[in-house]
């Protein structure tokens, strides 16, 4: 511009061009430095609009990512009802291991002292399925040969770990109710929990 | 054509060329080929540059690039592969239904009734083995060969990701002929994702965060507490969309590094 103004005015004497005093530089705030400042704001309308626009859409794809993963845990499950009825209390004397829901549950039924307990019938070891050998009062793997007392524990053969057991309670009609969706791992001190086992 | 048997007098043309030089400048030939076959150096490189199925290829290669003693052509091997799965695949899919009713019938069908479906199959079942091993194997050739160190180190990367999807498409693949041996091994392998640390419900921290079995990493797996009809709908989806079309943009970038980071194999 000034050369411009010295062009048509060539006559004149050879003017010291007018600068304004330099400008104080402003001070950081909050810690942009002074370019990225206006005169009176902290943020220019283009840093406003900039990062508003990748606040939206950051933030649609945020909403969209937790909708989606939501989206993959159905409310209702088609799956077998992880509970069954198991009888009435009375149908299982004191000491009895009962295999009557061995081949539809794979679950015995014991009666220990505590009370009753739906001990599950999988190997801790490999998840063979073992025998109720009532002759020796104990549970034999057919595959490894693990061996478990009575209540469940494991105490011959590669089982790391005791069986375990399902929650057992009372269905409202009386029956003892099995939930095999629950379990109390005997390792972890859960066996003295209600639910762990059912008092008669 | 410079293979042209019989020499020709200049201003003589057969009908033949005359036909492909008409061809070769008509608009419909030049809108999708921008040169000719001038094989010139120079030109060679345009070809390759202005193609777009050619243009993650370098237009040059060294001589020692493709000695099969160095590479082994593992690489390549696995990516053709990976386009023998992707086109049996499609194929499959003709037939099969990823249901509880039908997956397995399906299967069937295409091993005993479909005319060459045992063969499409089995192309299938075994390029996928096979990509496991080659891609193994190229990996343990650019190991011995430092071919993982900078400038190539963001491709190793791109490679380890490589490895974990082709993994993953086997995983998912696994599940899909419904059969006992398909169902219990995806009922074993999920039962590992149980003991994930945070997102599992029998793994470190899930009493106190208070993940149930309902709503933890195996869950998002199996869509559900066991493996069902709904678990093999989702595997099939992430076996046939998500895993493939993430693997093939993997793939896309792991070849453009390749010339990005100095050619294939050899010294810098």
């Amino acid at each position: 511009m000034s050369e411009t103004a010295a062009a048509t005015a060539p006559a004149a004497a050879p003017a010291q061009p007018v600068r304004p005093p330099p400008r104080k530089k402003p001070e950081r705030i909050l810690g942009l430095p002074p370019d990225r400042l206006s005169d009176n704001h902290i943020w220019t309308r283009r840093d406003f609009f900039s990062l508003s626009g990748w606040g939206l859409i950051l933030g649609a794809l945020a909403t969209g990512g937790i909708a989606f993963l939501r989206f993959m845990f159905p409310r209702v499950l088609f799956e077998p009802d992880p509970t069954f009825k198991a009888g009435f209390p009375s149908d299982y004397p004191p000491g009895t291991v009962s295999e009557k829901y061995i081949a539809a549950q794979r679950v015995w039924i014991v009666h220990m002292p505590e009370g009753l307990i739906a001990l599950s019938a999988i190997c801790t070891h490999l998840g063979c399925t073992p025998r109720w050998l009532s002759g020796e009062s104990k549970f034999k793997c057919p595959c490894h040969g693990s061996g478990f007392t009575k209540d469940g524990i494991n105490y011959e053969g590669p089982a790391p770990r005791p069986l375990e057991r399902w929650r057992i309670g009372l269905a409202e009609d009386g029956q003892i109710l099995v939930d095999k969706s629950k379990k109390y791992l005997s390792e972890k001190g859960e066996w003295g929990q209600p639910g762990s086992y059912l008092p008669v | 054509m410079a293979d042209e048997p019989k020499p020709q007098a200049p201003g003589e043309e057969s009908k033949l060329d005359q036909v492909k030089r008409e061809v070769a400048q008509s608009q419909v030939w030049k809108s999708a080929f921008r040169h000719g076959y001038a094989d010139t150096g120079r030109n060679r490189q345009l070809m390759i540059l202005g193609n777009i199925w050619l243009h993650l290829h370098p237009p040059k290669m060294r001589r020692h690039a493709v000695r099969v003693k160095f590479t082994w052509c593992m690489g390549g091997i696995t990516f053709l592969l990976f386009l023998v799965t992707l086109v049996t695949g499609v194929v499959l899919m003709f037939y099969y239904r990823p249901t509880g009713e039908y997956a397995y019938l399906d299967l069937k069908y295409l091993m005993h009734d479909v005319p060459f479906g045992a063969i499409v199959r089995n192309m299938h079942r075994w390029a996928a083995h096979a990509m496991v091993i080659t891609v193994m194997l190229h990996m343990f050739r650019v190991f011995m060969t430092g071919s993982y160190k900078p400038p190539r180190e963001f491709n190793w990367v791109i490679g380890v990701l490589l490895i974990t999807f082709t993994l993953l498409l086997s995983f998912t693949g696994y599940l899909l002929p419904w059969d006992q041996l398909a169902i219990w091994a995806i009922t074993v392998a999920s039962n590992m994702a149980r003991a994930t640390p945070l997102l599992g419900h029998e793994g470190p921290f899930a009493a106190q965060l208070g993940i149930g079995s309902r709503y933890d990493a195996r869950s998002l797996m199996l869509a559900g507490t066991i493996v069902a009809p709904a678990t093999l709908l989702r595997f099939y989806v992430l076996h046939c969309i998500v895993v493939p079309i993430v693997a093939a943009l993997l793939m896309i970038v792991h070849f453009w590094r390749i010339r990005k980071d100095g050619g294939i194999s050899g010294p810098l």
